[in-house]
């Protein structure tokens, strides 16, 4: 059985948005009834061109259903602009991760989202055009370049993991190596990448229960994650913590130093009293 | 929430009186099988009743049982065993729709340099005896095909098929783990050289399983070691799980009937309903030649996994040959080998049932099993054109 996050479990079972919006702006369908999972996007552009209404109709399994269902829930109030910006790595953080071989689910989610921006804008897809490299589930070679080059993956396995490519005979094991070889090779600039404040705060929170509590309170003290403003992380001290002199010391030199280093180089821990 | 369990393909509970007998065997008697002393001899004793117990089920004599730990030992013991024995020949006769037990050790063999010759079944999951007749060379180590399928339940023809390979001087096995307890299976009237079972299917517990060589075969051991099992198979015996295997055996002799009286009729009650209750859906594989507790459903634009999760929501237990489920990410090689469309396969479910299972069960499952289709139904992008076909079929 998969272990799917609550997330997912709760999108799988009270989906958000089903159906299809009436006299769509956008619309795409992609995957087919071979590939074993398909989604139809619509959406609908409100007076100030922001999304207004999304709605979908999935086949597939619970995380497609759920990847679906959470997109368009993203992606309502976006304008076309933003909701392009939106990768199939939020989609998954939406949901609280996805199980390995269930990212192409929010692969898919990401593909009918651009599919349905194209539709809306008139333009063809470059991954829709490419050459077929895997024959089995219909997998291009852009759409490959682009996973390998989005999400830094190394090996056939994450390939088949993201887009199923290679998940059928097996014939194309070795293009797919090629692929990553070869985007690989590419000269990256080497910036980090740039977080979403869900991601962001996520990070924060799962560092600071994972990395900064346990010191803490191994020595009496405790933190509280109050609020996130930006780059600035306001807590508050408890325990030991809450009386002791050197408290900021810590949070400046522990705390901070530790979210910087884990999350993101530009964070300032600030106390607030609660 | 109760839970019911209608995977019963995958796992069986073990029966209460299997358990009850079990478990002095852990902690009281817990003596060494072959050891000198009376404290060991007497768990020696019932062993030997054990495998007594498990060559009656099946028309066998005891000495022609070897315990092993599971079914896949037990195949491949029996497919090793062949090759050990019969060194000149090269060539594996199989079908397509095997348990991966069989399937995927072929595969290893051929790579290992076999020729293998894997049997096509058809839309029904027959198999076509005259081709396997014709797939027979002198150059055929072994021959094995399984007695019932565990994705569709479908019954092959192999006693049949093992007097073909006996009058061609073939070996011939069976995987017969989904048949054993369910089905009447008697050796006297056979011509199958070794035969395969596997506890956890008949009530027995997991870990334990058994290999019928029929007297006079050749054989040579898969695990090398003691002189356990006339030295046919190594290693301390699984006293406990020995003992629990006879007396699940005991019990599936004595309940056969029911087996195929009254399960059958739970099943039949449960397929005839969802088969008239819901549109667009059909059994895979042969209605007539099937275990007596087995059900293979396809719903059309609906995929098996999400099914499977909202059945789970109601403490419905099942399995399906969905590709979310197989661990790939294509469908049940059971179903393609069928040629089950991908409108069918993806949505296919398998509900196989015990003796356990009441009638109480059954109606739950006929009550609440059709609404999740519908609701998946309307997730569907599909479905519409789904909608119009189901409403030419029934107008």
């Amino acid at each position: 059985m998969w272990e799917y996050s609550d997330k997912v479990k709760e999108h799988f079972l009270k989906p958000r948005n089903v159906g299809e919006v009436e006299n769509p702006d956008g619309v795409a369908m992609v995957g087919s009834m071979a590939c074993g999972d398909a989604l139809r996007l619509t959406f609908k552009l409100d007076e100030n061109k922001r999304i207004k209404e999304a709605r979908f109709k999935t086949f597939g399994c619970a995380s497609a259903i759920a990847a679906a269902s959470a997109l368009t829930e993203m992606i309502k109030g976006m304008s076309v602009e933003e909701a392009a910006k939106v990768t199939n790595q939020d989609i998954a953080n939406y949901l609280g991760g996805l199980p390995q071989e269930k990212i192409h689910c929010s692969v898919m989610g990401r593909e009918a989202l651009e599919a349905a921006i194209a539709n809306y804008k008139g333009i063809p897809l470059a991954e829709a055009e490419g050459k077929i490299i895997c024959e089995c589930f219909g997998v291009t070679e852009p759409e490959i370049e682009r996973v390998v080059r989005e999400n830094d993956l190394k090996t056939v396995e994450e390939v088949t993991n993201y887009t199923k490519a290679g998940g059928g005979c097996g014939g194309c094991h070795e293009a797919i190596q090629e692929i990553i070889d070869r985007v690989r090779a590419e000269a990256r600039p080497v910036t980090k990448p740039k977080l979403t404040n869900i991601q962001k705060i996520r990070m924060i929170e799962e560092t600071i229960e994972r990395e900064i509590r346990p010191s803490l309170q191994h020595d009496g003290g405790d933190i509280e994650l109050i609020d996130v403003l930006g780059d600035r992380v306001l807590v508050a001290t408890r325990g030991a913590c809450a009386t002791c002199q050197a408290a900021h010391l810590t949070l400046k030199d522990f705390v901070e130093v530790k979210l910087r280093e884990l999350v993101w180089p530009e964070l300032v821990v600030e106390e607030v009293s609660q | 929430m109760t839970t019911i369990y209608l995977d019963n393909n995958a796992t069986t509970q073990a029966a209460p009186e299997v358990l009850k007998e079990m478990l002095p065997y852990f902690h009281e008697l817990y003596g060494n099988p072959s050891s000198m002393h009376y404290f060991g001899g007497q768990v020696g004793r019932r062993v030997r009743e054990a495998r007594e117990r498990v060559a009656a089920l099946i028309g066998a004599e005891a000495e022609e049982i070897i315990f092993t730990s599971c079914g896949t030992e037990s195949d491949n013991t029996a497919i090793r065993s062949a090759l050990a024995t019969y060194p000149g020949k090269r060539h594996i006769v199989t079908s397509r729709v095997e348990h991966p037990a069989i399937n995927a050790l072929v595969a290893r063999l051929a790579n290992e340099g076999y020729r293998v010759t894997e049997l096509a079944v058809d839309g029904e999951g027959r198999l076509d005896l005259e081709q396997f007749r014709r797939s027979l060379t002198p150059d055929t180590a072994i021959a094995s095909l399984m007695w019932a399928n565990n994705e569709t339940g479908v019954i092959f023809p192999v006693e049949h098929a093992a007097a073909m390979a006996r009058s061609k001087g073939v070996l011939f096995h069976t995987d017969a783990v989904q048949a054993v307890g369910k089905i009447p299976i008697d050796m006297r009237k056979n011509s199958i050289d070794m035969l395969s079972l596997s506890g956890h299917k008949l009530h027995a517990p997991k870990g334990v399983g058994a290999l019928y060589v029929r007297k006079g075969t050749r054989f040579s051991p898969f695990l090398i070691g003691g002189h356990q099992e006339k030295s046919r198979r190594g290693g301390t015996e699984n006293v406990p799980s020995i003992i629990g295997l006879g007396m699940a055996c005991d019990l599936a002799y004595h309940k056969m009937d029911t087996e195929n009286t009254w399960v059958k009729y739970l099943r039949d009650k449960l397929e005839d309903t969802l088969l008239a209750g819901v549109p667009n859906c059909r059994v895979n594989g042969d209605r007539v030649h099937r275990l007596p507790n087995t059900t293979n459903i396809s719903f059309e634009f609906v995929e098996g996994e999400a099914i499977l999760l909202r059945l789970n929501e109601l403490g419905i237990c099942a399995s399906s040959g969905s590709a979310c489920t197989s661990g790939s990410l294509q469908p049940s090689h059971v179903l393609r080998a069928m040629g089950v469309p991908f409108t069918m396969a993806h949505g296919s479910i398998r509900l196989s049932l015990s003796i356990y299972n009441t009638e109480q069960e059954i109606d739950y499952v006929i009550e609440n099993f059709p609404p999740i289709i519908k609701e998946l139904r309307a997730l569907s992008p599909y479905w519409e054109v789904g909608d119009a076909i189901c409403a030419t079929a029934e107008g």
